[in-house]
């Protein structure tokens, strides 16, 4: 048993990690949820916030423009997707729609190896990130992962926010629920669908935004993330807006929990959560009945 | 697939041949320009893996983004026992890796199987990396972990005096071309064979394929383990093709690989995969000559593959294949007429052994014992009765919503009822699958139209006619779909029967909705079933169709049992000889048409509804 120090440091690092991975995990289960297909550019639009952070806190060092650079790259990139080509997926086969998002994960991947080289790049943390945060002498944390925490939760309470307490939100969970229902109703589905699409897009790349600084900034960088991203909705039930937060800090914490006793398991330790909710529970945690 | 085989049967092997004669002189072109055979070799080796994975994502319609699993279990497997000396003979070792593969698929199938489309999908992915990360930690002691296995020894044969090794160049490439060729040969027979026909009708209408008698399920699984023996073949020869066992043979990107090479070279063609990997590596290793272009290589693949899923989702082998056959498409040839083929149509599930006859009289076809289906509180069907003797034409009416539909389905084993009891000839089948039901003698037309639209119609009920004759889950992978003698006569009865004879050989999604119509009769009708259950069959069809399928379905009750539930009450008075009147899930009356007519309950709820409607 590993001493309760480590277990307190390692708890404190998965919810920090967690709450990021619900960040991502909760765009990805409302664009499923709303549009029905899995976004599988969604590792590659996190990358795309990354980035966005690496260049303007290398230019600006301003933590605020790097947040605003990076919902606005995942905008734009989520605007010219939706409208030039995602939208006339709509109603194809699954599978057609993995496909093509697989697809453009890869261009968005190599378009960036191609400007900034594999290489990776260091991103700082803010001045106001610098420092050492001390738990009553029980176990140290640096400060800026102590804030990241704070601020992917602040942008999951906007989410939260948005989705259940404006007009607009209402129409995206009833979108969720029945589609069909929804245009029957009058609701202009389309602009909905790219609402959405954009709004999931940039939860991806403030997530990209704020992870920057707290690890190295490559062009496959998305990849892992997107995958745990999916065992989270898995676990979580796949378009559950809560299941992307308790999935993502159960993952968050298997992870971290586990390296404490032994980092061979760690990653392993997730997709055997996965398998145990998937053989207990298929719809996971918090998924609806009947939505797939 | 051919729909006419019986025409082009010399074209039969003609594939086949085309491949091997390219195997045989391919690699003097390779050799030639590149100076050595290594390229086609691992155009090869991705090919193999991919004609696995053409099998179930083409052929079955099961996206896997987890085939990394296999390819690495297989390499590792083989590598590790032969590197650490567990296994002197190195067939036995390949042979091991593709089994360790298959055991694995398995567990990683029943799993991942349970769920469809996406959910598919990501689970397989999941594995994919879970494998990966227990190959990188947990077994690194066994599988080098990051740093792979080195020094995997190439298989040798004995030739009397004589040792040949097939070890690096022509030796490896010779191993891989034999092994790629058989894997073709065997891949073509799967996709002629009944069971092609049947992991087709998956891909294209599961549940309908479900209801038709066949195990989706089963099937699904062993065309999964299939793609994984096809997978670990790939990973063993990987490893011995360059004598290192790398680890990044499990990781995603492997996977990724595999996806886009088939999608590019064109899904459900065997062959599509090999060129999409023969582009693959081309552009990796040319592209990356010329200066400034060089690292944007897989941006391009990237750029073509997403086109392609767009425009050309047939890639580039299937989308050549499609021109190249409609230039060279003779007329379509006409079927040989047939003899009419009415008596083949009747049901052949009677009981092993007649029942004498007063028995037989005395034993309802099908009854129903007060069952219920309550969804949450909503009470769709409660205490329906009906006991229909055998011939029996026996109509279900009632309103929009009446639980019409519900009750059907449940008869159909389509769902369970929540209590209750449906006996068919008295064995109680309650609970039973729609699979096996269908197998006991139950069919259904459905009230929207369950197709296979890519095929034929003759393809359609060929699927249908399969499960009566080949059973849920059998591997006759060596003889054609079009070859059971048996199969073919219960096709052409139906056709004559439907009148669909002109437009048999034409994909159903072309032909006009009143055929439609009819050959979702012909579905049900192809599985020779004793009880026939009938979902509106006139909905959506003219005044002149529907004289001739009230004619058709007053035929077919010879010696057969039906359901049928249909709005349009001239046909049912015409038709049935009972009636039952559903209203909000209850039964409301029972009997003859003339007693139906004159029923005053039913005429306040049902015939007059919208007065009845304007009192309450």
């Amino acid at each position: 048993m590993p001493p309760t120090a480590v277990l307190l440091s390692q708890a404190f690092s998965g919810f920090a990690f967690g709450t990021l991975l619900a960040l991502m995990s909760s765009g990805l289960t409302i664009i499923f949820g709303t549009l029905g297909f899995v976004n599988f550019a969604h590792g590659a639009m996190f990358m795309l916030g990354a980035y966005a952070a690496f260049v303007v806190l290398t230019y600006t060092h301003s933590y605020i423009a790097a947040l605003a650079a990076g919902a606005l790259v995942l905008l734009v990139v989520a605007v010219v997707l939706e409208r030039g080509l995602l939208r006339f997926f709509y109603t194809r086969p699954p599978e057609d729609q993995l496909l093509v998002t697989f697809g453009l994960s890869v261009m968005l991947i190599e378009g960036m190896r191609f400007f900034f080289g594999s290489d990776s790049q260091r991103v700082s943390p803010p001045p106001w990130g610098d420092g050492i945060v001390d738990f009553w002498g029980v176990f140290y944390y640096p400060l800026y992962r102590v804030e990241a925490i704070g601020i992917a939760a602040a942008f999951l309470l906007a989410l939260y926010l948005l989705l259940y307490h404006t007009s607009v939100g209402l129409m995206v969970r009833a979108g969720i629920e029945d589609r069909l229902m929804v245009g029957l109703l009058g609701i202009d589905v389309r602009r909905m669908f790219l609402l959405v699409f954009a709004v999931g897009a940039m939860a991806a790349g403030v997530a990209g935004v704020i992870f920057a600084p707290l690890s190295a900034v490559i062009p496959d960088m998305g990849t892992p993330f997107l995958i745990q991203a999916f065992v989270v909705v898995v676990i979580g039930g796949l378009g559950s807006f809560g299941g992307a937060i308790v999935g993502g800090i159960l993952v968050g914490e298997l992870l971290s929990l586990t390296t404490a006793f032994n980092p061979d398991y760690s990653q392993a330790s997730i997709y055997l959560a996965m398998t145990l909710v998937l053989v207990l529970r298929p719809r996971g945690l918090f998924g609806a009945v009947g939505r797939i | 697939m051919s729909a006419s085989v019986g025409a082009r049967r010399g074209s039969r092997w003609l594939p086949e041949i085309i491949v091997a004669l390219l195997l045989l002189g391919l690699p003097f072109g390779f050799e030639a320009a590149f100076d050595t055979v290594d390229l086609l070799s691992r155009i090869l080796v991705w090919g193999l893996f991919g004609i696995g994975f053409d099998l179930l994502f083409g052929y079955s319609g099961l996206l896997s983004f987890g085939q990394a699993a296999f390819f690495g279990t297989g390499g590792f497997v083989t590598a590790y026992l032969l590197t650490s000396h567990a296994l002197t003979n190195v067939w036995l070792g390949m042979l091991a890796g593709v089994v360790a593969a298959m055991l694995f698929s398995l567990l990683v199938g029943y799993l991942a199987l349970r769920r469809v489309g996406l959910y598919f999908a990501m689970i397989t992915l999941a594995f994919a990396q879970l494998s990966y990360f227990v190959e990188d930690s947990p077994l690194a002691h066994w599988t080098g972990g990051e740093n792979g296995l080195p020094g995997v020894p190439p298989p040798a044969i004995d030739i009397g005096p004589l040792t040949v090794s097939f070890s690096s160049g022509w030796g490896i490439y010779a191993l891989i071309a034999t092994l790629f060729f058989l894997g073709y040969v065997l891949a073509r027979f799967i996709v002629r064979s009944p069971v092609g026909a049947v992991l087709t009708g998956i891909r294209q209408n599961a549940d309908r394929t479900a209801a038709l008698g066949h195990s989706v399920a089963g099937y699904k699984l062993s065309v999964f383990v299939l793609a994984a023996a096809y997978a670990g073949l790939a990973g063993v020869l990987l490893g011995i093709f360059q004598s290192y066992m790398p680890p990044d043979a499990f990781s995603v990107d492997t996977s990724g690989q595999l996806v886009f090479q088939t999608v590019i070279g064109g899904v459900g063609t065997l062959l599509g995969p090999a060129i999409g990997a023969a582009v693959w590596l081309f552009l990796r290793d040319e592209l990356q000559q010329i200066p400034g272009v060089g690292s944007l290589w897989m941006f391009i693949l990237g750029a073509v593959f997403v086109l392609l899923v767009t425009l050309l989702r047939k890639g580039l082998y299937g989308t050549l294949a499609a021109l190249w056959e409609s230039r060279i498409a003779a007329p379509v040839p006409q079927p040989e007429p047939r003899a009419r083929a009415a008596v083949r149509l009747h049901p052949t599930t009677a009981q092993p052994t007649p029942p004498s006859a007063a028995g037989a009289a005395a034993t309802p076809a099908l009854e129903a014992l007060m069952v219920s289906k309550h969804f949450g509180g909503v009470r769709a069907v409660s205490d329906v009765a009906l006991t229909v003797p055998t011939g029996e034409i026996y109509a279900v009416i009632g309103p929009n919503g009446a639980g019409k539909t519900t009750f059907l389905r449940l008869l159909s084993g389509e769902m369970t009822p929540t209590s209750g009891h449906i006996l068919l000839r008295g064995h109680d089948i309650t609970g039973h699958s729609v699979t096996a039901i269908n197998r006991a003698g139950i069919a259904k037309s459905y009230q929207i139209n369950q197709l296979f639209n890519d095929l034929t119609c003759r393809q359609n009920l060929r699927i249908a006619a399969l499960g009566r004759h080949r059973g849920t889950l059998r591997f006759d992978v060596f003889r054609a779909a079009d070859s059971i003698p048996a199969v073919e006569q219960s096709i052409a009865g139906v056709i004559d029967e439907l009148g669909l004879n002109a437009t048999a050989d034409l994909p159903v999604a072309t032909l006009p909705y009143g055929e439609k119509r009819r050959i979702e009769l012909g579905l049900a009708l192809a599985t020779l079933p004793s009880v026939l259950l009938l979902d509106e069959p006139l909905a959506g069809l003219s005044p002149g169709e529907r004289q001739d399928v009230i004619r058709l379905i007053r035929r077919l009750a010879e010696g057969r049992t039906i359901v049928l539930v249909e709005h349009d009450m001239d046909a049912v008075f015409a038709l049935a000889a009972r009636i039952m009147v559903m209203h909000q899930g209850r039964p409301l009356a029972e009997g003859a048409p003339a007693e139906i007519r004159r029923h005053p309950e039913v005429r306040r709820a049902y015939l007059g509804g919208l007065k009845a409607h304007a009192h309450a």
